[in-house]
């Protein structure tokens, strides 16, 4: 549209409106607001439509982003969304969870003076996601020809939707088998409702179901039916394991099992999925601390303290390792969590947890870090002070320091491959070492994001479309079928 | 799905058998399921007390304790459950040990049933004990009966066979110079824990089911763990079988009270006195 890019450049990056701290911080809301449509396209119009994409390129997707930000400046916010959907079926989701400072935002032109200048794709793709959806205009893509195979998918995270999205518009007949009884991995029973509300999965996971998905909840693979079964008893031709990394590491220090310490996954299970802040009308107790303090510095410490604030913690506080810098939450949830008086002690680190006679937690002992020598990742290594403790008054711990492999599948099934941590060992496109079972995700990959999560489903999906059609034609060869 | 197929209750004890085809071909001694019974209610673990795989079924023994064990019990033949999630757990290891003995109480008495037909048909002497407080609160006995070589009765007032609990049975058949090599116990924490202690002078290796408060069952949440030997065991994927004489009991017991307040609130007449007692004392007075 007619404007230079020095117009461009003079408009100023559109903040999105949000619930203001002091109340927001005692409600299960959503937090932003989501743009105006008059803001998407003002926004829009911050795009220089650059020559070298830098965006696109850190984008682990290359989602075309000049191309939908164009039209959205268009006002074609339909289109844009579809132009998304051609690299990312969860716009709707990554929109709001991608870390885009470091990834597609992080690249952007317009923020290599000032990082907060550069141009808000994320907004802006969560923007025409919801246009689309709340307006009813999500094209309802055609039930294609079955080609006759039958796909399992394990686990219904993000990988495992976005192969099951891909294998069934290919045709395939797709069955997703979830252990819980409720679809959508970490971004139901992880991520809280006031970061991602739960009807955005519901609605992309009935997506799926109107395409033809099958999905089998409470049913916990390894235990139901073994990956063999699959295979033989059930006649799938194909499985893609997406079950995610969710065992948490507890500290080997004195007082992890008191009661008032949980792993952050449990904490938010209980208030997430099970809708324990809505207790007694959800009849899933919650224990809730007065004074909690929070291990860790990433979006999952972020998530367990903002849903102790909301459950009416008098004091929340994130006791972390390394210094504000080096924390690996996305940098949006940092600041809303100081917003909402969450408070930060830093280069600390608990040794010891006390507990009372009756077993309840009543505060740490602590010792002072400092910053020493860069590790592998290049970030400069916590080393703790020698003789330098203190003590830290809190009810309530919650540990959020980390996740490691769930070997219930790996162990039940012990011809699949995997590396000392206990993760699935793949090529760069999903394939284990047995044949025909494929992998992705956060099983691969250690804890990582929703968006890389759905890359590894999007190649998987065409590993096993390019590898059971060359087993197809090989037989409809060998045998003049 | 999940339909209640038949239903029926002994004393507070409410066998439910339920359609849960999968589950029912799957599943092996000593696992159990984590169960919902609507849509809002919290995700509870039962034993799997015995199974059906042509007909598709699995009969659980639920002990009314609190508000979903209440709502569960107040279910009908015809209701469906909102979620049945299976089997779950490392099922019991079976192989011929020569003489097993397999303690049960409350929900125990259901659920060592599986353990016993297996050990049975694995060549063992089975000897089943069992214990209520008094005698026509057993249920049960005659399928325990045909798979057991023994069925040994304790009862707190003395109503039938010995009084006392199960591990009053074990001293007195120690006492009596009775080979025990393996010992199988289900039931209260409080029982798991004395009877653990019964078998311990003469090292007889023992087996507790344990029941520690669990979420999601498949090892993703940490809410089960128990120190067992020192070390952080989860009850959902390493059990909940584990070494009785290895526990950390009190550990065990102060976190299985974690929600007492919570649980109090929701269920008005819940307190520490045995929920089967109380109702029994209300039968009495009744007449
Ligand atoms: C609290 C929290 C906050 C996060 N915030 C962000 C964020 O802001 N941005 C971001 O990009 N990433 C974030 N992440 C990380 C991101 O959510 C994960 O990387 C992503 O969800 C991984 O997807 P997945 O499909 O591999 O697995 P998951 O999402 O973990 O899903 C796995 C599914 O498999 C099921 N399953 C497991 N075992 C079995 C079995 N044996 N049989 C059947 N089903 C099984 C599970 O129940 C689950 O539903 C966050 C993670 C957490 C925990
Ligand atoms: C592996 C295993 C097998 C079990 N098998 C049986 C069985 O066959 N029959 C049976 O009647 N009971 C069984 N239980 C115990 C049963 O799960 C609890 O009695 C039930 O959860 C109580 O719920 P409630 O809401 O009715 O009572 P509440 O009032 O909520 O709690 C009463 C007591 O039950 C325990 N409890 C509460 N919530 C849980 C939970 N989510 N998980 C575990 N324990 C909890 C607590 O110690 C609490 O003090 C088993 C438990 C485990 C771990
Ligand atoms: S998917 Fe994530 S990283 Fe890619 S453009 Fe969208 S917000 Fe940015
Ligand atoms: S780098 Fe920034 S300004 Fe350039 S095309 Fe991408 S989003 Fe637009
Ligand atoms: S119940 Fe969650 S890990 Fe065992």
């Amino acid at each position: 549209m007619g404007l230079t890019a020095k117009e461009r450049m003079a408009i100023e990056r559109n903040r999105m409106g949000e619930q203001p701290p002091d109340l927001r911080n005692r409600n299960f809301e959503e937090v932003p607001y989501g743009y105006t449509p008059e803001e998407a396209v003002n926004e829009a119009k911050r795009c220089l439509n650059c020559k070298k994409r830098t965006c696109v390129s850190g984008c682990p997707v290359e989602v075309p982003i000049p191309e939908f930000i164009a039209l959205i400046a268009e006002e074609k916010f339909v289109e844009a969304a579809r132009v998304i959907k051609t690299k990312n079926v969860l716009p709707a989701v990554c929109g709001r969870v991608c870390p885009q400072e470091t990834q597609c935002e992080g690249q952007c032109i317009r923020g290599k003076k000032d990082n907060t200048q550069a141009v808000a794709i994320g907004n802006l793709e969560r923007f025409v996601a919801d246009y689309e959806r709340e307006n009813n205009l999500i094209e309802l893509s055609e039930v294609p020809k079955k080609n006759g195979f039958k796909v399992a998918v394990i686990g219904s995270g993000p990988s495992g939707l976005t192969v099951a999205g891909d294998l069934i518009k290919l045709g395939y007949e797709v069955t997703i088998y979830e252990a819980f009884h409720r679809g959508g991995g970490v971004l139901v029973y992880g991520i809280p409702e006031f970061r991602l509300p739960k009807r955005i999965v519901e609605s992309e996971i009935k997506a799926l179901e109107n395409l033809g998905v099958t999905i089998h909840y409470n049913s916990v693979i390894g235990r139901l039916y073994k990956i063999d079964e699959l295979f033989k008893g059930l006649g799938f031709d194909a499985v893609y394991i997406g079950v995610g990394a969710g065992l948490p590491i507890f500290l080997d220090i004195p007082g992890m099992n008191l009661n008032g310490v949980f792993s952050a996954n449990e904490y938010l299970t209980r208030s997430n999925l099970m809708k324990s802040y809505l207790f007694p009308k959800y009849q899933t107790p919650m224990i809730i601390g007065k004074k909690v303090a929070v291990l860790g510095g990433g979006n999952v410490a972020m998530d367990s303290a903002r849903t102790a604030i909301r459950l009416g913690a008098e004091k929340t506080t994130i006791v972390y390792r390394r210094s504000m810098e080096q924390m690996p939450a996305r940098a949006a949830e940092v600041h809303h969590a100081k917003e909402e008086k969450i408070e930060f002690r830093l280069l600390s680190n608990p040794v010891e947890i006390y507990g009372n006679k009756d077993g309840w937690v009543t505060g740490m002992k602590c010792q002072n870090y400092q910053l020493g020598e860069p590790d592998e990742s290049g970030r400069q290594r916590p080393v703790p002070v020698e003789d330098s403790f203190f003590e830290f008054d809190c009810d309530q711990v919650l540990v959020s320091i980390g996740g490691q492999a769930n070997p219930l599948i790996t162990k039940t099934t012990p011809d699949i491959k995997i590396n000392k941590w206990g993760y699935i060992v793949t090529d760069d496109w999903g394939r284990t070492s047995r044949q025909f079972v494929y992998s992705g995700g956060d099983i691969v990959t250690g804890a990582a994001t929703v968006i890389s999560a759905m890359g590894a489903g999007r190649r998987a999906a065409k590993a096993i479309h390019e590898d059971l059609m060359k087993e197809s034609n090989e037989t409809t060869g060998d045998n003049g079928k | 799905m999940f339909e209640i197929v038949e239903k029926s209750e002994v004393f507070n004890v409410h066998k439910i058998v339920v359609k849960a085809p999968g589950i029912a071909r799957a599943v092996r001694a000593g696992q159990f399921v984590i169960i919902m019974g609507a849509e809002y209610s919290e995700r509870i673990p039962v034993t799997v007390s015995d199974w059906d795989a042509a007909a598709g079924t699995i009969v659980l023994y639920v002990l009314e304790v609190g508000i979903s064990t209440l709502e569960l019990a107040r279910m009908k033949v015809g209701d469906s459950l909102f979620a049945v999630t299976g089997p779950l757990g490392v099922p019991s290891e079976i192989k011929n040990y020569g003489t097993v003995v397999l303690g049960g109480g409350c929900y125990g008495i259901g659920g060592i049933y599986p353990i016993a037909k297996a050990c049975k048909e694995a060549g063992n002497k089975v000897i089943s004990i069992i214990e209520a407080r008094y005698k026509d609160m057993f249920y049960n006995e005659k399928a325990l009966m045909e798979v057991s070589d023994k069925l040994l009765y304790a009862t707190s007032d003395g109503s039938k066979g010995t009084k006392g609990k199960v591990e009053d049975v074990v001293y007195e058949m120690l006492e009596q110079g009775q080979k025990i090599d393996q010992a199988f116990f289900m039931g209260c924490t409080q029982m798991l824990e004395r009877c653990s202690e019964a078998t311990r002078s003469n090292s007889i290796p023992t087996k507790v089911a344990l029941n520690s408060i669990m979420l999601d069952g498949t090892g993703m949440c940490g809410a089960c763990r128990v120190s067992v030997g020192g070390q952080i065991k989860f009850a959902c994927v390493d059990g909940p079988e584990f070494d009785g004489h290895e526990v950390d009991w009190n550990e065990l017991h102060s976190r299985k009270a974690a929600y007492a307040e919570q649980e109090t609130g929701v269920y008005q007449s819940y307190s520490h006195e045995c929920m089967a007692e109380k109702k029994f004392k209300q039968e009495l007075e009744r007449g």
